[in-house]
């Protein structure tokens, strides 16, 4: 065991995979020299060459769109993208080409690959690379969408994408790259997707999260322990496959349930996640199920950040709402 | 003036040699007081990114890329355009252009503050906002362009991106479309050499960008970005076509980053410090400083009075922008919709808390 950062414990994974097996590639925008803008692939290409870790040209389409060609060939290839914001120029390769590939190729071409991206916000980036998009590519049928909360889960489900015959996007919250730390296990490991994490278990309100927003609700929780409530935090870990069956759990248990996202509000993941609830587990709901998000507004620039991104006030005003309705 | 050179001519237009001199029966279209016009913004440029470095360090200020090399691409180009019909389309690291349109400095420290309203560009102002996504901006400037000459406009518009943009779809969908429709787009390819990390031959095989204009039909020419008189004599030329109804025009201004990528970039990772070296003293500064001295435009002492005064301005702008007060929740809901969606405005009433 060692204690890693987020950005480090994917840097393992990465590594480790490389290692293991020759046909993972690793592909982005400043990958390879520099190691990643955020130093995610530090290191790799030092480590495994510049056929296997390439610098490509500046086009998310490219990128992603040749991922696909790589994939057919037979090898495993990790596109990475600079930011998530910038996968809407390869939306049109992602969701129309890599998540439908099996299904229209009537199952011969796999799509064994992983889109890596961070995103999220409260780090005054420049425009767009902080939007919260998951929820577009949670609506895209044949794509896997994975969003790690510790350095632990972002290893090991980091292999178990690299391992899935499904094509899966692997989003990575900005803030937690560096601030989010924990112990990571030595050695091979993975975790499967779709199995949601318990962090705190609640008898009043269950917290509903993914990704850095994990961390908020965390800080929620323990502030509403102060006040003397009971709130659990379940931390998703991917939204696609979606894990019905704790979710069910944790609702049942506490009763009530919010749901909190850094994404805004409309059409946000949340929405899917009421509506999951009150199929799954309406008959134990004691209190309409709270929503956190961001506005519905574009994600603003550095000065009100943090006015848009859901605080630990805000879940915390939520939970005394649930509580009291 | 000449007429347009071959497209994809191997020999970058030089008008200014590096020590200064113009080549003989080479004539300069900038007189002289046009010349201390250019001087004048490119140092301004100096003194901006030193200020805005430093801000960025102290925690004033966000993400912030220097212009520091390419002066005379962004000076050049933009100086051949008449900001009062004409327009300029950015990407994000040609601020002078900017200003020479009309954006204000104390509205750039704004912007890069993350206030909102610092990429407001006035109205009158012949600008679209700072463009983050790489290459977005140029469909962008062909649909400007395209829809000026609807309305029977005579006015040009010039699109700035980088090498690194160039790789971008939209950069080759709107060059076809502008071709296509002889829009009056004058298209400043600045070839600075690297897209962070990436080096151009990393973005492109071939020898130059200049020569993708024959394939969307357009002229194209290679210029030496570091050279004023060259930068503003070929989109002078481009300007004039463009508005003469003869179309689109691309141009490569062959240049160098000499500073980091932005505030959070450490190039020392990547570039070598020889060829840094070497490209330093390809400074665009010191050729125009070499060729004015020269003429008896300027001197050390003229040029220290003006940087002085220079740094004053920046620092004027820098006060002006600071004692703004800083942006409130609502300005996440401004301007999102003109008629805006009753759910939104609740969520405004209570992030503002004005009840709701
Ligand atoms: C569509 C898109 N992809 C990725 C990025 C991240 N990014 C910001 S600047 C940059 C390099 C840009 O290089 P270039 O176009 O050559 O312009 P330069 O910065 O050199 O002026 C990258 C990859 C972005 N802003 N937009």
């Amino acid at each position: 065991m060692a204690v890693m950062t987020m950005v480090e414990a994917i840097r393992a994974s990465l590594a480790a995979e490389l290692e293991r097996d020759e046909r993972v590639l690793v592909l982005g925008q400043d990958v390879g020299v520099n190691g990643g803008v955020f130093r995610a692939t530090e290191g790799l290409q030092e480590r495994f060459g510049a056929d296997r870790v390439v610098d490509m040209p500046l086009a998310e389409a490219v990128i992603v769109g040749s991922a696909v060609g790589l994939a057919c060939s037979g090898l495993i290839p990790v596109a990475e993208l600079q930011f998530l914001g910038f996968g809407s120029q390869a939306f049109h390769q992602i969701e129309g080409q890599v998540a439908r590939m099996r299904f229209r190729s009537a199952g011969r071409y796999g799509m064994p690959m992983v889109i890596r991206a961070p995103f999220g916000g409260n780090v005054r980036t420049p425009e767009l690379h902080s939007d919260a998009h998951e929820a577009k590519y949670a609506g895209a049928p044949g794509l896997k969408v994975v969003m790690p909360a510790t350095a632990h889960d972002a290893k090991g489900l980091l292999t178990a994408a690299l391992r899935d015959p499904d094509p899966v996007l692997f989003c990575e919250p900005l803030r937690g790259y560096r601030l989010i730390k924990d112990e990571v296990p030595d050695g091979d490991y993975s975790v499967p997707l779709g199995r949601a994490r318990t962090v705190r278990e609640g008898d009043d309100v269950v917290i509903v999260a993914y990704s850095a927003a994990v961390v908020i609700a965390e800080k929620a929780a323990e502030r509403a322990a102060a006040e003397g409530y009971s709130v659990g935090v379940l931390d998703l870990r991917s939204l696609v496959p979606l894990d019905t069956d704790a979710l069910r759990e944790a609702v049942a248990r506490a009763g009530r349930a919010i749901v909190l996202h850094e994404a805004p509000l409309t059409a946000g993941f949340g929405a899917e996640l009421v509506a999951t609830i009150q199929e799954e587990a309406f008959w134990s709901l004691e209190a309409p199920i709270g929503r956190v998000a961001a506005y519905d507004t574009p994600y603003p620039p550095g000065a009100v950040e943090e006015l848009y991104v859901p605080s630990v006030e805000r879940v915390l005003a939520a939970v005394r709402d649930v509580l009291e309705a | 003036m000449s007429a347009v050179r071959a497209t994809g001519s191997a020999e970058p237009l030089r008008l200014l040699a590096p020590d200064g001199t113009v080549a003989a029966g080479q004539a300069t279209a900038l007189d002289d007081a046009q010349l201390l016009d250019a001087w004048r913004a490119m140092l301004q440029s100096r003194a901006v990114d030193e200020r805005f470095f430093s801000l960025q360090r102290q925690g004033r200020l966000g993400t912030f890329s220097p212009v520091a090399g390419e002066e005379a691409a962004v000076v050049g180009s933009a100086w051949a355009l008449d900001p009062a019909r004409d327009w300029v389309v950015p990407q994000y690291r040609e601020l002078p252009a900017m200003l020479r349109q009309g954006y204000t400095l104390a509205r750039a420290v704004r912007y890069f503050r993350g206030d909102p309203a610092g990429n407001l560009m006035e109205p009158g102002v012949n600008l679209l906002p700072y463009q983050i996504s790489l290459a977005a901006q140029i469909p962008h400037a062909v649909g400007l362009a395209w829809g000026l000459r609807h309305q029977g406009s005579d006015g040009v518009v010039c699109v700035y991106f980088g090498d690194g943009a160039s790789s971008e779809g939209d950069a080759h969908e709107a060059l076809n479309l502008a071709g296509v429709r002889r829009a009056p787009v004058v298209f400043v390819l600045k070839n600075n050499g690297w897209a962070i990390s990436t080096p151009v031959r990393r973005q492109t095989a071939a020898a130059s960008f200049a020569a993708r204009a024959e394939g969307y039909g357009m002229p194209g020419e290679l210029v030496d970005g570091n050279d004023l008189l060259a930068m503003h004599d070929a989109c002078t030329r481009a300007v004039a076509r463009a508005r003469a109804g003869d179309g689109p025009t691309l141009i490569e201004a062959r240049t160098y980053r000499m500073g980091p990528h932005n505030t959070s970039d450490d190039p020392t990772r990547y570039v070598d410090a020889a060829e840094l070296e070497e490209r330093r003293a390809a400074d665009p500064v010191l050729r125009l400083r070499r060729h004015l001295t020269a003429r008896g435009l300027v001197d050390a002492a003229s040029e220290a009075e003006l940087t002085a005064r220079l740094k004053a301005e920046v620092d004027a702008a820098v006060a002006e922008a600071e004692a703004v007060p800083p942006p409130g929740p609502e300005a996440m809901f401004d301007h999102v919709y003109a008629d805006a969606p009753g759910r939104m405005l609740g969520q405004r009433a209570a992030a503002t808390g004005e009840g709701g």
